[in-house]
């Protein structure tokens, strides 16, 4: 704490932490009494005396009702689901033989493979999305799921891999050893022996994922085209804005029942999620 | 095999106990090389498949005239030598670097600040850290479509506030005007970004023993002087990751802008991915998109080496 009189406590302290919350937090408690303010309040200039910002007299639930009955919300829904929990787990399931192989196993290349992965990690989607479109397209893959679960692994591999690569580094060898002195072949030791120990590596790289495909755009907004196979970011963007017309009361719902998926999950596992953005930086 | 395999169970009948029988496959994956190539194998395919193929599709497209659903032509260097003459691009390259660079140094000063303030014991440390991560994993096209309405101009939050403070007195035009577009999107984007620097930075102090600190007290340092020459030497290596990582996201950045302004107005915040999607998705012109994507590479290239040099050399000091 700090040292010295009260008022350098607030000063120093009290003061900047709150301003920050408040900053951070803000925009998810506009969200929120967007989407429950009725319309008549929503579009009422700020200029106008009436003008009461911070809190709703009426707060209805019109624009939620509107969002779920009158748009393909859920499918999107349903959609941003499959497709991240299917390239979470193809991930997964790369990222763990591959970290295991390159942390544990020797073999000739292993360091410039390490290096190579590590490397596209680094490549932004940006780099790559219209030749990849046109991949795409040529696969006959367009407008489709598999199109988004395909190519998320992409980025999230490579961390995946780089994540659990630092987990396997940490668990001593003689534990392999002892299960291989008692007959146990290689993938039985890897499978029943290392995974197990690595469960917390693996539920870090799994959330971060499946948040990180949860958030995914570019990808998604090229490759996927026809409403009903939407994501819930791409889906909210393109149609819930009709013309030139925003529907804020609704778009806010979208925003906020949107996200309402990865903040469950990382309100579960904020310890295994922050030690997956320390982990991923320390690599 | 056999032969040694059968010599092998004469001369040792009695002694060993027999191994337990394995099948073909995992007498396979005994041998440490196979049993890597194996488990590389998915990972390697995904990887070749929909990042080296795509790299070298983007560097053909880019020296073709490929437009949706028309052929290309190889037609040389024609399209990079259009972007050469390209003002818009010119305008893209210096918002890019702009953009990246000012949000860059506000993300890692107000992140390290927080960093410091959260490196404290105090009641609801836990609570508060769960929390400032959530601009970090919102979905950002989604948070910034919250900003995108406090930024409206007609009903603006931030004007009502900032008029009833009596820091303005007419309304800001935040996303209409130039300057302010600008403003706005680097608001958003250190907004989104600071947490990640403020949760990383805080493992990295949480690293440095309190005992260095104490050391520093004891002689007379004062905090400024305490953190200078204690906390920042020891916080360097964590740092250029981070800012390493950041600068890449930041420089490639897309959802931010095309949410809030579209690269408007008069293409005020247009970045490279923002220009790239316009002409290669927008306008169909496949090749100048590729060839705009395909560009960013070498300064980012450029970037990520320099970074990495001046790490080692940090790391090895």
């Amino acid at each position: 704490m700090i040292e010295g009189a009260r008022w350098r406590r607030w000063v120093f302290f009290y003061v900047p932490v709150t301003a920050f919350v408040v900053a951070l937090l803000f925009p998810f408690y506009w969200m929120v009494i967007t989407s429950i303010r009725p319309d008549s309040e929503l579009y009422r200039p700020w200029s106008a005396p009436n003008y009461a910002p911070f809190w709703t007299t009426h707060p209805t639930l019109e624009h939620v009702h509107d969002l779920l009955s009158e748009t393909l919300f859920t499918t999107w829904m349903l959609n941003t689901m499959f497709i991240s929990l299917a390239a979470t787990a193809i991930s997964l399931f790369c990222g763990l033989l591959a970290g295991y192989a390159l942390s544990r196993l020797k073999f000739p290349f292993a360091g410039s493979i390490g290096t190579i992965i590590f490397i596209t990690y680094l490549v932004p989607q940006t780099l790559l999305f219209i030749p990849l479109a046109d991949i795409i397209r040529n696969f006959r893959l367009g407008d489709s799921p598999w199109s988004l679960i395909l190519t998320y692994p992409t980025f999230l591999i490579p961390f995946c891999t780089w994540l659990l690569m630092g987990y396997f580094k940490s668990i001593p060898k003689e534990l392999e050893e002892c299960a291989r002195i008692d007959g146990a072949p290689r993938w039985k030791a890897m499978v029943y022996i290392i995974f197990p120990v690595a469960i917390p590596g693996i539920l870090s790289a799994g959330i971060f994922a499946f948040t990180l495909s949860w958030n995914e755009f570019i990808y998604a907004l090229v490759f996927l085209s026809s409403p009903e196979e939407k994501t819930v970011p791409v889906g909210v963007t393109s149609e819930l804005i009709r013309g030139d017309v925003f529907f804020w009361g609704e778009l806010m719902a979208g925003a906020l029942l949107g996200s309402v998926p990865v903040a469950f999950v990382y309100s579960f596992f904020v310890e295994y999620y922050v030690s997956g953005i320390t982990g991923s930086v320390k690599g | 095999m056999a032969t040694v395999g059968s010599v092998a169970s004469v001369v040792f009948k009695e002694e060993y106990v027999r191994a337990p029988k394995r099948g073909p496959i995992t007498a396979l994956l005994e041998d440490e090389r196979k049993l890597a190539i194996c488990l590389l194998l998915p990972t390697v395919v995904l990887l070749a498949l929909f990042i080296a193929y795509p790299f070298v599709n983007g560097i053909w497209l880019s020296v073709t005239d490929t437009r949706v659903g028309v052929p290309g032509h190889f037609v040389g260097a024609d399209n990079f030598v259009k972007l050469w003459n390209d003002d818009i691009f010119h305008v893209a390259v210096r918002n890019t670097c702009l953009y990246t660079l000012v949000t860059t140094i506000f993300k890692l000063a107000l992140g390290l600040w927080l960093a410091l303030l959260l490196n404290r014991h105090f009641r609801g440390k836990a609570f508060m850290r769960a929390f400032i991560l959530l601009p970090f994993i919102i979905p950002t096209v989604l948070s910034t479509f919250a900003w995108k309405w406090m930024f409206d101009p007609t009903f603006s939050v931030l004007n009502w506030m900032l008029f009833h403070a009596h820091i303005i007195h007419s309304r800001i035009n935040w996303l209409g005007d130039p300057v302010m577009a600008m403003v706005s999107v680097v608001i958003v984007n250190v907004w989104r970004g600071v947490p990640f620097y403020a949760i990383s930075l805080l493992a990295g102090l949480q690293t440095i023993s309190p005992e260095l600190h104490e050391a520093a007290a004891i002689d007379g340092a004062r905090a400024w002087n305490r953190f200078r020459h204690v906390t920042w030497p020891l916080l360097l290596p964590v740092t250029l990751v981070i800012v390493l990582f950041s600068v890449i996201q930041t420089f490639a950045d897309f959802q931010l802008v095309y949410v809030l302004t579209g690269g408007g107005p008069a293409n005020a915040t247009q970045l490279f991915a923002t220009y790239a999607y316009q002409l290669g998705i927008g306008t169909g012109l496949l090749s100048q998109g590729a060839a705009i994507s395909l560009a960013i590479f070498p300064i980012l290239l450029l970037v990520v080496i320099v970074q990495l040099i001046y790490i080692r050399r940090t790391e090895t000091l």
